[in-house]
């Protein structure tokens, strides 16, 4: 049994200033959501369920809107979240053979983590940069006119930066 | 002042734009150098960015195209002295032609205007549309306009303009609200962002115009979460608006005409293009389509009158009201007035955004602005509008590009995505990627659309594995019309539309997955057939030291053999083979 005083709620605080904000807008769900997701990486089912309380719909409703929508995460993301253009242009591109070679070099598919919480592999629809397809955007930051090779190498300079920089706090 | 300009669309960045920005900005800093650094919208030649534009003190332009950190530092330190050390940054003149191809009325200012700076903007002519409707119009006559330009919404479908903004008019209310749709769906265009980050004040004027002419106080822009850049302009163009007061109360002074717009992230939904799916997410829901009537235009958002629009249909109408509809209607075909934006992509030599009168031919836009295929290859199709769409053949490009020539060839005008195909490109491979994505996209609510294209991307993904078997094409035309008809909302009504144009012009490529078990275009996997030729193969072991699960056999400096069941296909031996032994079928 979880406990009952609510103390699973502890570090959601974040969150009255958007409750506040949308106190009294009708039609917001999504909004809140939005900005949950910002301010914690993804939707666990802790946090709709607080939602839900603090704002006066249905947890149902809430779960509903989060899975309808692709934009939601309902787990945790690893520091890099890799968006992989899967558009009209990056897949007649060769878009496949990349997210291969992404599978190959972190062992996920899309939608997982990888085991270390570094990568995590999202599929998304046209990135708007067609010229450089196929194109990927880490953190922000796109890549483009990727090869298999490419990728394994753009991966792999993300990698070496972690370790160094976990021997450096080391 | 001299200016550099720098093209900063998502485009733009994602090529380096935003890294020259800042390269520049250092070095004007730190020499303290007389140069005003701004930044602008796409002009649409993507292939060619980042682009950096230098207007000097006497006005003249020039303009650079792929430029890289230290190259815009050249720029700067030579465009004052020798000029001529800079010819091989400057763009080419056959580009340069690109444009003037064009006729841009909704892409009038991208890449020409700060997107961020309202006085821009105002200098080029803009807000005087509305500012005119305001006060030497009536509603009517804004719509009587509007009538004359004959313009057809630019999301996809073609309803007249006029049309809806006068069925919105009539409906009583006294609250109305007018929606910009600007959730881009098709997952391979991107003409309203480049619309919304070059030239977002176009929009708003284009919603006051629709605002005042309708009676709604109350603008919302709908628009894909995934747009920041365009998030971020809008709101910028808002606030701007606002402080100008061309926003709020009684805008533009004297008129007495209340508007406002905000803004609302969408939250990734195909389903929402439509209308009524759009208003559910809106009011925070999920989006999910539902009967009609009641239209929009009767009970809308809020239950109230609510007219939609999308982003390009809102930029052509300032232009429109300012320089009349018969101006607009000299444009384009009969039945198809004013000019198109496209998202020209694939396999494309100069891909980018292009707006071009209404009639002019698919080879036109492909082959004359576009200047065909990369690698001088084979043309084999063009995929118009997106998963609603479909793909229109060689032998069809003579096709003027117009809603009603466009929509017999089975494909669709759609929002204006362009997709080339070259040989290399497999017809039922496309087929099963435009249903993995509608199938992914159905909202649910019928079944025929929810498990329809379902069944339908598994039949298309077994030919595609070489599984296909005899009926398979008949049982997905079959599927295919029972969706057209079960469906309540347009992306079910179209989700085949995909596999029935390729089934129209491509059936022998479908036929020969399923009965040879080949696939032409060597793009399914599991239909090659990787072998090593015996003449060719010098025995250098590199294939079988690369083969990642060990299928291929051989002693040094004798012919190397595959193991066809082992072989993944993976097409590594293919790849490092120095004697083109390796040969796939
Ligand atoms: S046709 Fe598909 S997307 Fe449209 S309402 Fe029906 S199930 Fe939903
Ligand atoms: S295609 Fe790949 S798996 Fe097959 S033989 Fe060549 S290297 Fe090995
Ligand atoms: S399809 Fe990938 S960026 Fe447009």
């Amino acid at each position: 049994m979880n406990c009952c005083n609510g103390c699973h709620n502890q570090g959601y605080e974040k969150l009255n200033p958007v409750f506040e904000k949308y106190r009294n807008k009708p039609g917001s769900l999504i909004s809140v959501l939005q900005e949950a997701q910002e301010l914690y990486g993804y939707l666990s089912m802790e946090l709709m369920d607080y939602i839900a309380e603090n704002i006066g719909v249905k947890p149902a409703k809430v779960h509903g809107v989060a899975t309808f929508y692709t934009q939601f995460r309902l787990k945790p993301v690893g520091k890099y979240l890799i968006l992989l253009c899967q558009g009209t242009a990056c897949h007649v591109n060769g878009a496949d053979a990349v997210k291969e070679a992404i599978t190959e070099e972190l062992s996920i598919e899309e939608g997982e983590t990888t085991s270390d919480n570094l990568f995590t592999l999202n599929n998304v629809a046209c990135l708007g940069c067609c010229s450089l397809s196929p194109v990927m955007m880490i953190n922000g930051e796109t890549f483009g006119k990727l090869t298999p090779a490419k990728t394994k190498e753009i991966l792999r300079e993300f990698k070496a930066r972690e370790s160094k920089s976990a021997e450096v706090t080391a | 002042m001299m200016r550099l300009i720098v093209g900063q669309g998502s485009c733009g960045n994602a090529a380096g734009a935003n890294k020259v920005y800042a390269a520049a900005d250092q070095l004007i800093k730190q020499q303290g150098l007389d140069i005003r650094l701004e930044s602008t919208g796409c002009v649409g030649m993507c292939y060619l960015e980042p682009i950096v534009e230098v207007i000097n003190e006497a006005g003249e332009r020039s303009t650079f195209v792929r430029v890289t950190e230290a190259s815009v530092v050249d720029i700067i330190n030579n465009y004052t002295g020798d000029k001529a050390a800079l010819d091989g940054l400057s763009i080419p003149q056959e580009d340069k032609s690109i444009l003037d191809k064009q006729t841009r009325i909704a892409l009038r200012n991208c890449g020409n205007i700060n997107p961020e700076d309202i006085e821009q903007y105002i200098a080029g002519g803009g807000y005087a549309a509305i500012e005119k409707c305001l006060r030497h119009m009536t509603p009517q006559q804004v719509i009587d306009e509007l009538k004359v330009s004959s313009l057809r919404g630019r999301g996809g479908a073609g309803f007249p303009t006029w049309f809806k903004w006068d069925a919105a008019r009539k409906s009583q209310s006294n609250v109305k609200y007018m929606v910009c749709n600007a959730d881009e769906g098709d997952p391979g265009a991107f003409m309203d962002r480049s619309i919304l980050e070059g030239d977002p004040h176009s929009v708003l004027e284009g919603m006051m115009i629709g605002a005042y002419a309708i009676g709604a106080k109350e603008g919302v822009i709908y628009v894909r979460a995934e747009y920041p850049l365009a998030i971020v302009r809008l709101n910028i163009a808002i606030e701007q608006a606002r402080q100008k007061g061309f926003l709020g109360k009684d805008i533009f002074g004297g008129t007495g005409f209340d508007f406002d717009i905000r803004i609302k992230a969408g939250a990734g939904a195909f389903v929402c293009g439509e209308e009524t799916a759009l208003i559910a997410s809106l009011e925070g829901e999920r989006g999910m389509p539902r009967l009609k009537p009641p239209f929009p235009a009767q009970k809308g958002y809020w239950q109230q009158p609510t007219n939609i629009n999308n982003v390009e249909t809102f930029a052509n109408i300032p232009w429109i009201l300012d320089k009349g509809g018969d101006q607009y209607a000299a444009i384009g075909t009969e039945k198809s007035k004013g000019t198109k934006v496209f998202a020209l992509t694939g396999k494309i030599k100069k891909g980018g955004l292009v707006e071009v009168p209404m009639g002019i031919s698919l080879r036109e836009i492909i082959f004359g602005i576009g200047n065909g295929i990369v690698g001088d290859k084979q043309f084999k199709a063009v995929q118009m509008g997106g998963p609603s769409g479909g793909c229109i053949p060689a032998q069809l490009l003579d096709t003027p590009v117009d809603y009603e020539s466009i929509t017999k060839t089975g494909a669709i005008m759609g929002s204006g995505g362009m997709v080339v195909m070259d040989e290399t490109t497999c017809m039922v491979d496309m087929a099963r990627y435009f249903l993995d994505f509608t199938q992914k996209e159905s909202c649910g609510k019928c079944i025929h659309c929810r498990l329809g294209t379902k069944r339908m991307l598994e039949i298309l993904t077994r030919i595609c594995e070489g599984k296909g078997k005899d009926g398979d094409i008949a049982l997905l035309e079959d599927l295919a019309n029972k969706i057209k008809e079960g469906s309540l909302c347009g992306l079910g009504m179209t989700a085949p539309n995909p596999v029935l144009s390729t089934l129209r012009y491509f059936r022998d490529e479908y036929e020969q997955h399923i009965h040879h078990k080949k696939c032409p275009s060597k793009q399914c996997k599991s239909l090659l057939r990787y072998e090593i030729l015996k003449d060719a193969c010098t025995g250098c072991t590199l294939c079988a030291r690369k083969c990642p699960v060990g299928a291929i056999a051989g002693e040094r400096k004798a012919v190397h053999t595959i193991d066809q069941e082992k072989c993944i296909k993976c097409g590594k031996c293919f790849d490092v083979c120095n004697f083109s032994a390796v040969t796939v079928d």
